[in-house]
């Protein structure tokens, strides 16, 4: 990928900001998302809380699946492909999605190597949890990074500890001495070279989403005021008692992030979100964020 | 630097700030020394000269306009002078006619075909002179872009490009495919400063290529709060 290229998918990216991604395993799903004014769907065949439920390896998703989406929509698709299954990102590619989400809510294809992302021209986001991981896929190729949180629970905890995480670390890149930066870049696994731009930004250099949990209109809300510049909602939508009002509620919320009274008002008469999961109740091998390094 | 006002004392130009690329157009117009605020009530529509509708998501934007009444009050300031820019999202949403789906606020007699390129990979840079709006040839960012694909009477093509408009205005009513805030060059937000009837000042010597400008200068609206 050329500078110019990746310039070009950070800037898909920026046109995202302030708005709703959606998980969407059906053409119809699809058309819901779209009407209730997401920004961009993510075509897959289960959504993370089957994906949980159901065990098993998770891969990509059927293409015919997602090309069916594809010709649904005109807001930007994207899939998912298994960490390091560089194979399953090609073929999203010659698919001509918009956008390839290397994640760890896929069984990983290699527990060494994320995808080398520089090698495409295709676009992709990676999950994070700390600020070390979130620079490490951008050094890959990444043109937008999401907290992973902890996806298909329903529960918020886990995508609020990564964004605070990201926060504070950023925080103490700021403010340490500069010959700080060398051991402190050294010791979170991250180029001198990065930990300077975010010191020098004040946040990470691409456009940074909330994922893993989101559930409500609140859920958005406070990723938002804790510094997100958008929301994927997975299993949040589709698993709750009546989607499309949900997704129109959540998009609201995301949009008034900051106006209590519209965020109460998106949160009137939504009927029941999805049930959450308690994620001390996860055996560790489940916890899905601890995929990725 | 100063922004003088011509005629009325609207001065400020608006960026509708629901969703999309908002911040990089209020960095363009304080670049320009215009006044700028964020629009995300119809009460801050009052005592606009000009409103900037940005890039982002057509559907989302529009499903938001209607929610709380913004569209109604768009339509009123535009009835009472308020002149319109759309870039790429926007411009779909201002069209008189849109490819195969319904029309939001039809105020420039235009047909538009949505993500008229094809998906991200599609996306690319180009440059273009564009005498009316810059003496220089300009940087051109399209993403997942829009065409123009026809022109009403009392519409002017600003700019053609490989056979389809990217550019073009009515008198009250600017609108581009493409994402002049993305780029370095200020020339079209200069431009719509002007149709607004504000005047950035130092107009003569100002250069229209910002050369303090870089890819990630939008960042700086949304640094880390302490």
């Amino acid at each position: 990928m050329d500078k110019k290229r990746y310039e070009l998918n950070v800037q898909l990216a920026q046109m995202l900001k302030g708005g709703v991604i959606m998980d969407v395993v059906s053409v119809e799903h699809a058309k819901i998302a779209e009407e209730a004014g997401a920004v961009a769907v993510m075509a897959l065949e289960r959504v993370p809380s089957d994906i949980r439920k159901e065990g098993g390896v998770a891969r990509m998703s059927d293409p015919e699946l997602i090309a069916q989406i594809k010709e649904t929509v005109s807001i930007p698709v994207m899939a998912k492909a298994r960490i390091g299954h560089f194979v399953e990102a090609q073929i999203l590619e010659v698919l001509k999605i918009d956008y390839i989400d290397e994640s760890e809510v896929l069984t990983p294809a290699d527990e060494e190597c994320h995808i080398d992302k520089t090698r495409f021209a295709i676009p992709f986001v990676c999950g994070a949890r700390n600020l070390g991981e979130a620079l490490r896929r951008i050094s890959e190729g990444a043109a937008m990074i999401r907290t992973k949180g902890e996806a298909g629970t329903g529960n918020v905890v886990e995508a609020v500890r990564h964004i605070r995480t990201v926060n504070r670390e950023i925080r103490q890149l700021i403010n340490m001495p500069v010959e700080e930066v060398t051991p402190f870049a050294k010791a979170n696994g991250f180029s001198h070279e990065l930990a300077l731009q975010v010191r020098a930004l004040g946040r990470l250099p691409v456009v940074n989403f909330a994922a893993g949990g989101i559930a409500t209109p609140a859920d958005a809300a406070l990723m938002m005021q804790l510094g997100c510049d958008g929301v994927f909602v997975g299993s949040g939508i589709f698993k709750s008692e009546d989607p499309a009002k949900r997704a129109r509620a959540i998009v609201k919320a995301t949009a008034y992030y900051n106006d209590p009274a519209k965020v109460l008002e998106a949160s009137m008469g939504l009927g029941s979100a999805m049930p959450g999961i308690e994620i001390s109740d996860i055996p560790e091998t489940q916890i899905l964020a601890k995929r990725g390094w | 630097m100063v922004t003088s006002v011509r005629g009325a004392a609207k001065h400020t130009i608006g960026v509708l700030d629901l969703q999309g690329d908002v911040a990089e157009h209020l960095d363009h117009l304080e670049r320009l020394g215009i006044a700028a605020i964020r629009v995300k009530e119809s009460s801050d529509l009052a005592h606009l000269a000009g409103l900037i509708i940005p890039g982002g998501e057509s559907t989302c934007l529009a499903r938001l306009l209607d929610i709380f009444g913004i569209k109604d009050c768009i339509l009123h300031e535009f009835q009472r002078g308020l002149k319109l820019w759309g870039t790429c999202a926007g411009a779909i949403l201002l069209a008189g006619k849109v490819v195969g789906e319904e029309t939001f606020l039809p105020l420039i007699d235009i047909e538009i075909q949505r993500n008229a390129f094809g998906s991200q990979l599609d996306s690319f840079v180009s440059e273009a002179l564009i005498p009316p709006v810059a003496q220089d040839p300009m940087p051109l960012t399209f993403i997942r872009a829009p065409k123009i694909t026809r022109v009403g009477e009392g519409v002017d093509v600003l700019l053609r490009h490989d056979g389809y408009i990217a550019a073009a205005e009515s008198p009250d009513v600017l609108v581009t495919v493409f994402h002049p805030e993305l780029t370095p060059s200020l020339a079209f937000h200069r431009y719509f400063a002007l149709k607004c009837g504000l005047t950035p000042s130092m107009e003569e010597e100002f250069p229209l290529i910002d050369s303090m400008w870089n890819s990630r200068s939008w960042t700086r609206y949304t640094r880390l709060g302490f």
